[in-house]
């Protein structure tokens, strides 16, 4: 894979309880981190708190300055078309080409939608994508 | 090292003669000049005159905690107040404080007997230690201060709290021993890792007593590899004087001094004595307290009396670490739980970091245990798949350990709270309600 065709995501553990994600929101505004866009994922007393910040390696470096459990985490970034049927689009790709989303999550963007999906087969996946004529979106790019 | 050879190293037969006519004479003395443990024993049906060898020390009533609260301030002391010359207060978080008090002679007494200890461990004048017990009603760090100035070492009164500051002292002034408790260590490892300070390269840090808490040989060990130290348990009371005594440099078994201690080890629920080896509750009578005598007193700590002479030559009687309080059992589902159970389970359990938090509550007429465990940051994974089976994995452990289900919640690195003193990991909700 070439530098840039994949996005770097926080991933954040947080626990599951009142004032836990104000807590990290206030590490993320202290620590001058911008985010584009985020999701949480929860499970019994935790959370995941997924999310594209402006200069991801930088924002990594803060909250482990201030012992946050935090992991750098690749995902695909990829513009659809802002209308019916535009996540069909990629989800059909990559369902025929047997690629399984973990998850996945949408940006407005600046350019148009943008959807991020975290997949088991990084490389297949981008195979797939461009074989199908879809773009695949580099950090510069959001 | 030996601070006393004589007496640590004093033949068995003397051990026992010697004893026996400390308590014999404490006995007597009681009877005749407190009105609260003549009625103790008159109630029991004892005379000073049934106490004719050391094993008739079975035939005395127990003392509890209650009599210390119910007799509270100084009811129980049998010195007049103008022969005491210090206070301190028991850190108990149930009902009223219990109040102990020191003439000079038992001052004396405890101070010995740390003296006693922290040579065991191997503290001497050249050494600098760092007391990191709370200073003031706390016994623990007036105690360590002047059992460490005894030895001639040099004694940096450093308290709780402050951490980052207590770091730079450590590292500044060439700190090789520290007293606290386990938990606040692992907490300082922790902070000292945030600063860049490593213990091994940047501290001269070599001996750790530890105590006033429980805590496992998983956690000594994870202690003494993150920190390149040895680490000695030390155990006592307010009750008896405060922390009194530790293990040797063996750690196998905490020595008891048996010129201040007479060991008993019991059946909680009959109170019948125990044999060596076996496993019980410790009763104590202290043969040399003036101010505030124990004559049987029940600790509710739960473990056992090691048998035969220690490797290290002395022969005072060794106890095992502490596995429990006989009233910090928690009974969930009929089933006996310690805390300390629950922390010897996490700690094979690598993904955590080993601070935890027990909830116990109701929900119907189901008891149910949650553990809150923090997970370590290097081990946290964006996949909740991980994290999931995490859990999972611990919550096999800790079934394991415990024989009951336990719902493990796994939390943030930091988020649990750290114990500087005598702190309760255990919130049991069912009490509430």
């Amino acid at each position: 894979m070439k530098d840039g065709e994949l996005i770097t995501q926080l991933s954040i553990f947080v626990n599951n309880e009142p004032g836990s994600l104000a807590s990290i929101a206030l590490v993320l505004k202290e620590c001058d981190i911008n985010l584009k866009a985020f999701n949480i994922a929860e499970s019994a007393g935790f959370g995941v708190l997924r999310a594209i910040a402006d200069d991801p390696r930088k924002a990594c470096a803060s909250l482990r300055g201030r012992s946050i459990a935090v992991k750098p985490t690749k995902v695909i970034a990829v513009h659809v078309e802002d209308q019916p049927g535009g996540l069909f689009g990629i989800a059909r790709i990559l369902g025929e080409a047997k690629i399984n989303i973990e998850y996945a999550y949408a940006y407005a963007g600046k350019k148009g939608p943008v959807i991020f999906v975290r997949v088991d087969e990084p490389e297949a996946a981008l195979a797939a994508i461009r074989a199908a004529g879809m773009k695949v979106l580099g950090e510069k790019d959001l | 090292m030996y601070w006393n050879p004589e007496v640590e190293c004093a033949p068995r037969e003397e051990i026992e003669r010697r004893q026996f006519e400390s308590l014999r004479g404490l006995v007597a003395n009681l009877y005749d000049n407190n009105p609260f443990y003549r009625g103790k024993m008159d109630g029991h049906g004892v005379k000073p005159g049934d106490i004719r060898c050391l094993e008739d020390i079975s035939k005395l009533p127990f003392m509890y905690k209650d009599d210390l609260r119910d007799n509270y301030p100084t009811k129980l002391f049998t010195v007049p107040t103008t022969d005491i010359v210090r206070y301190h207060v028991s850190s108990g978080t149930t009902g009223k404080p219990t109040l102990v008090g020191y003439t000079r002679e038992d001052l004396e007494y405890w101070t010995e007997s740390l003296a006693r200890a922290l040579t065991s461990v191997g503290i001497t004048d050249e050494d600098t230690i760092q007391v990191s017990y709370g200073y003031g009603l706390f016994t623990g760090g007036l105690g360590l201060h002047y059992g460490a100035e005894r030895v001639g070492a040099s004694v940096l009164p450093s308290s709780t709290g402050s951490t980052e500051r207590q770091l730079e002292l450590m590292v500044d002034l060439g700190v090789t021993a520290i007293a606290c408790t386990p938990s606040y260590l692992i907490h300082m490892i922790e902070v000292a890792g945030k600063m860049g300070i490593d213990f091994r390269r940047d501290t001269k840090l070599r001996i750790a007593v530890l105590g006033a808490e429980p805590w496992t040989d998983a956690m000594r060990k994870i202690i003494e590899e993150s920190a390149g130290i040895r680490a000695y348990d030390i155990f006592g009371t307010s009750e008896m004087a405060g922390p009194m005594f530790t293990e040797c440099g063996e750690q196998d078994g905490i020595h008891l001094s048996w010129d201040m201690v007479y060991p008993e080890i019991i059946d909680p629920e009959t109170g019948e004595v125990l044999g060596p080896g076996e496993e019980g509750e410790l009763v104590v009578t202290m043969l040399k307290k003036e101010a505030l005598p124990m004559v049987r007193f029940r600790l509710r700590d739960v473990t056992a009396i090691i048998e035969g002479p220690c490797k290290c030559g002395r022969t005072s009687p060794r106890i095992r670490r502490i596995t429990g309080r006989t009233d910090d059992m928690l009974i969930v589902r009929g089933i006996n739980v310690f805390p300390s159970q629950v922390e010897h389970a996490l700690l094979q359990v690598p993904e955590l970091t080993g601070h935890y938090q027990i909830t116990v509550d109701r929900i119907g007429a189901l008891d149910v245990m949650k553990v809150e465990a923090e997970i370590d940051p290097d081990a946290f994974s964006d996949k909740m798949e991980d994290l999931m089976s995490i859990k999972k994995r611990a919550e096999g452990i800790m079934k394991k350990y415990l024989n009951i289900g336990v719902r493990i919640e796994l939390r943030e690195h930091g988020s649990l709270p750290r114990y500087e003193g005598k702190g309760s990991r255990v919130k049991d909700m069912r009490s509430m309600k």
